[in-house]
């Protein structure tokens, strides 16, 4: 399906801000269910954005803007070829090592709790995804989806302890569930048709997780909708956690009552081709 | 946990005295030395002890120590008595030094790209991946060079005539060349003479070693003319007179985080003339502070989007980001197996034997041997957080079992060495007590340069083998001793 990104966001102050720094991992990459047909990322600033690419593979900008300014605007916008493989990837580019996805961090630090979460799914060697399937249900029935309750620096723990939470919550608490079990992890942030109507506009992008399987390999796991990612979805970027994949990590110097306005919309082309 | 007060029976047997042979007579390096001492009148030594501590508070050097109730500008005491090394003594040392430097370079490099060690099954992934020092961030990141530890302060400690041990490796942000430096520029106004006579080789010229080392680590893309700054957390760090020191000597600016801003993945420097772009940072700033953007978010320290700049390879760091992994005291017992794998050499310098508490049979061992061993953190430092069994009481050994079982890997035990002695002026007149040696190792990758000396801490309490400066340890100037003095030259 060829599916069409278009993701603002705004950030205005009352106050202007003098100095602005972020880092941008808002391009996709191919992989082998996901072919990047055309993708732009555009600051409202002329030329080349400085770029490297991270331990994980994912394209970096860093985006920097000196002088009083009172808003900055980030529009990723872009066409992604993608394939059903029931969750399965393929040929993703991996330059971080397996095992260190077996790593915890400062939001998906183990708890007793966590402990027995993944303990009470786990199904043994060789039944790894039906392990896994155990456990985005579990989390999905233990964390009620509601936003604004949970933010950007909301441990695994507290979702799980507070029983609500948003994506990035449920991914955290699934990649931590996941380490516990011996089985790598990570988060992943990025797009999904979340509704037939193509003009639908989300305010925030999406997040879900995927765990490696032996002898099967990365399998994605979006507990938020209990599914596997299918074609609806394009990858953006992976971490370890939400701070290493998100799609936006700035700091601002000045700039007081800041206002910020997110506008995704995700949809199949009206042209397929 | 140890009072000043406490029975401190040291090291249970013997210890090395490195001015006196076991049959009493004077070691060779020591001839002149224990010569003069013998005819200097020991109120003549007490007077040269005050005069010392006048020149020290006159140069201001002070450590701030986190004691209670301590004096933040208290000056760690400085023991007059030089120690000394055979210029035989100091080869070998300089040759070991070179070659475990190199080959914790080659491990870090190799963490941080192929993990070739790990595959090869020398030491457990685990140990390394998941282990809080390692930078994930770092994964893949190439640096100038392959060098990650710029400026490495490798512990050693003496047990005998020709045994040298390390006791730990210090990659992060290793400190103490400021003593180094001062304690000679003390001791050559104190004993001009003495020192001339002694034929001692020069450390003065570690700043210009230092410069050159970061000079030649700069990025690929820098000027020819590279700007190096000194990146220090400021005026309340324990260091920062010798951050401020060093930068002095190097003539290169001395920074904060709030002087230096990042624009187009590249660093600059504010300055009164307008930004100037920086090319290598001597960062005495720790990892976990140094950019918001990839850290800490609510650190209000450090430089957010260096790291950015730092892996789109615009500026050097020195140490390198992630390079603290080198420092943990279970990987220092795998830095044997490093160097036959890296270098395909046997290693010069001795490890300390170590048991990993981590490892079942191990564990067991230790907590049935704590009295009689030394037991720390794998990521403790000055000292702090150790238990020392011989000195502890049976009280004080039960809690630190409870601490051990709880998190075992976070232990390492070694027994309890007993470390050499030098002449030291203490109360009751010369007497030994046990020292240790920091050297600092520079590598850029083009050179290895090691300046003859270090940091010699001394205990200045009889029989204690605590020598860190926060646990009431002082210093010595150590003398590296030219070889023995060819013929004179012809009027040179």
């Amino acid at each position: 399906m060829l599916v069409e990104v278009f993701h603002r966001t705004e950030y205005r102050y009352a106050e202007p801000a003098h100095y602005t720094i972020q880092s941008l991992r808002l391009t996709p990459s191919s992989t082998g269910t996901q072919q990047i047909r055309d993708w732009f990322v555009d600051t409202g600033h002329p030329g080349p954005l400085p770029a490297f690419v991270d331990s994980f593979g994912n394209l970096t900008h860093t985006f920097t803007q000196r002088g009083p300014h009172d808003s900055v605007r980030i529009v990723a916008r872009g066409r992604v070829w993608t394939e059903d493989n029931g969750g399965v990837l393929r040929n993703t580019p991996e330059p971080f090592p397996l095992p260190g996805y077996l790593r915890p961090t400062a939001l998906t630090t183990p708890t007793p709790a966590l402990q027995e979460l993944a303990r009470a799914h786990d199904k043994g060697p060789g039944k790894e995804v039906e392990t896994l399937h155990g456990l985005m249900n579990a989390i999905r029935a233990a964390i009620a989806y509601r936003t604004g309750e949970t933010d950007a620096r909301t441990t695994a723990a507290d979702a799980l302890a507070r029983g609500s939470g948003v994506c990035q919550d449920h991914a955290h608490v699934f990649a931590t569930a996941c380490r516990l079990l011996g089985l790598p992890a990570r988060y992943v942030s990025g797009y999904l048709i979340a509704s037939d109507d193509p003009h639908a506009t989300h305010t925030a992008a999406h997040a879900w997780a995927e765990a490696h399987v032996p002898e099967i390999g990365w399998i994605g796991f979006d507990v938020s909708n209990g599914v596997c990612p299918g074609e609806g979805y394009v990858r953006l970027a992976v971490g370890l956690d939400y701070r290493e994949a998100a799609p936006i990590r700035g700091i601002q110097r000045g700039g007081t009552g800041e206002d910020l306005t997110v506008e995704v919309r995700v949809a199949a082309a009206a042209s397929q081709q | 946990m140890n009072s000043p007060d406490a029975e401190d029976p040291g090291p249970s047997g013997p210890f090395f005295e490195e001015m006196h042979a076991s049959d009493g007579s004077v070691r060779k390096p020591y001839d002149q030395l224990a010569a003069w001492l013998e005819h200097t009148p020991l109120e003549e030594l007490r007077r040269k002890q005050h005069e010392a501590e006048a020149l020290f508070r006159r140069i201001g050097i002070t450590f701030a120590v986190y004691t209670e109730g301590g004096d933040p500008e208290k000056l760690i005491p400085f023991d007059i008595i030089p120690r000394l090394l055979s210029a035989s003594e100091w080869s070998f040392l300089e040759r070991g030094l070179a070659q475990r430097t190199r080959a914790l370079n080659a491990f870090l490099a190799d963490v941080y790209h192929g993990q070739e060690i790990l595959r090869a099954g020398h030491l457990p992934a685990e140990l390394v991946l998941a282990n809080d020092a390692y930078r994930p961030e770092m994964q893949g990141v190439d640096l100038p060079g392959g060098i990650y530890s710029h400026i490495s302060g490798l512990d050693l400690v003496r047990t005998g005539e020709s045994d040298f041990y390390v006791l730990e490796d210090n990659c992060r942000t290793p400190s103490g060349v400021s003593y180094m430096l001062e304690d000679r520029e003390v001791s050559m106004r104190l004993f001009p003479d003495l020192l001339a006579n002694h034929r001692v080789r020069p450390v003065e010229y570690y700043p210009d070693e230092l410069l050159r080392t970061l000079r030649e680590t700069a990025p690929p893309g820098a000027s020819a003319d590279p700007v190096v700054v000194v990146l220090t957390p400021g005026i309340y760090n324990s260091a920062y007179y010798e951050h401020s020191f060093l930068a002095d000597k190097m003539g290169a600016e001395l920074v904060e985080g709030q002087d230096l801003f990042v624009e187009n993945n590249q660093v600059f420097m504010r300055t009164t003339t307008g930004p100037r772009k920086v090319d290598v940072i001597y960062r005495r700033v720790d990892d976990d502070f140094l950019d918001p953007l990839v850290f800490d978010p609510d650190s209000l320290l450090g430089v957010p989007g260096l790291l950015n700049a730092y892996r789109a390879g615009q500026v050097s760091l020195a140490n390198a980001v992630g390079s603290g992994l080198a420092d943990d005291k279970a990987i220092y017992s795998y830095v044997p197996d490093m160097i036959r794998f890296y270098l395909a050499e046997e290693p010069l310098l001795a490890n300390v034997p170590t048991w990993r508490c981590g490892e079942a049979d191990n564990l067991a061992y230790v907590r049935d041997h704590l009295h009689e061993l030394v037991v720390k953190e794998v990521h403790g430092s000055g000292g702090y957080g150790m238990l020392i069994g011989p000195r502890s009481t049976r009280a004080e050994q039960e809690a630190y079992a409870a601490r051990i079982a709880a998190a075992p890997h976070q232990f390492i035990a070694q027994p309890t060495l007993a470390l050499s002695a030098c002449p030291t002026l203490v109360e009751e007149g010369i007497a030994p007590r046990h020292v240790d040696f920091r050297p600092f190792v520079l590598s850029s990758g083009k050179e290895t340069r090691i300046v003859p000396g270090g940091l010699c801490r001394v205990a200045l309490r009889k029989g204690s083998l605590v020598v860190n400066s926060s646990q009431g340890g002082g210093t010595k100037d150590t003398w590296v001793l030219e070889p023995p003095a060819p013929p004179p030259p012809d009027d040179a």
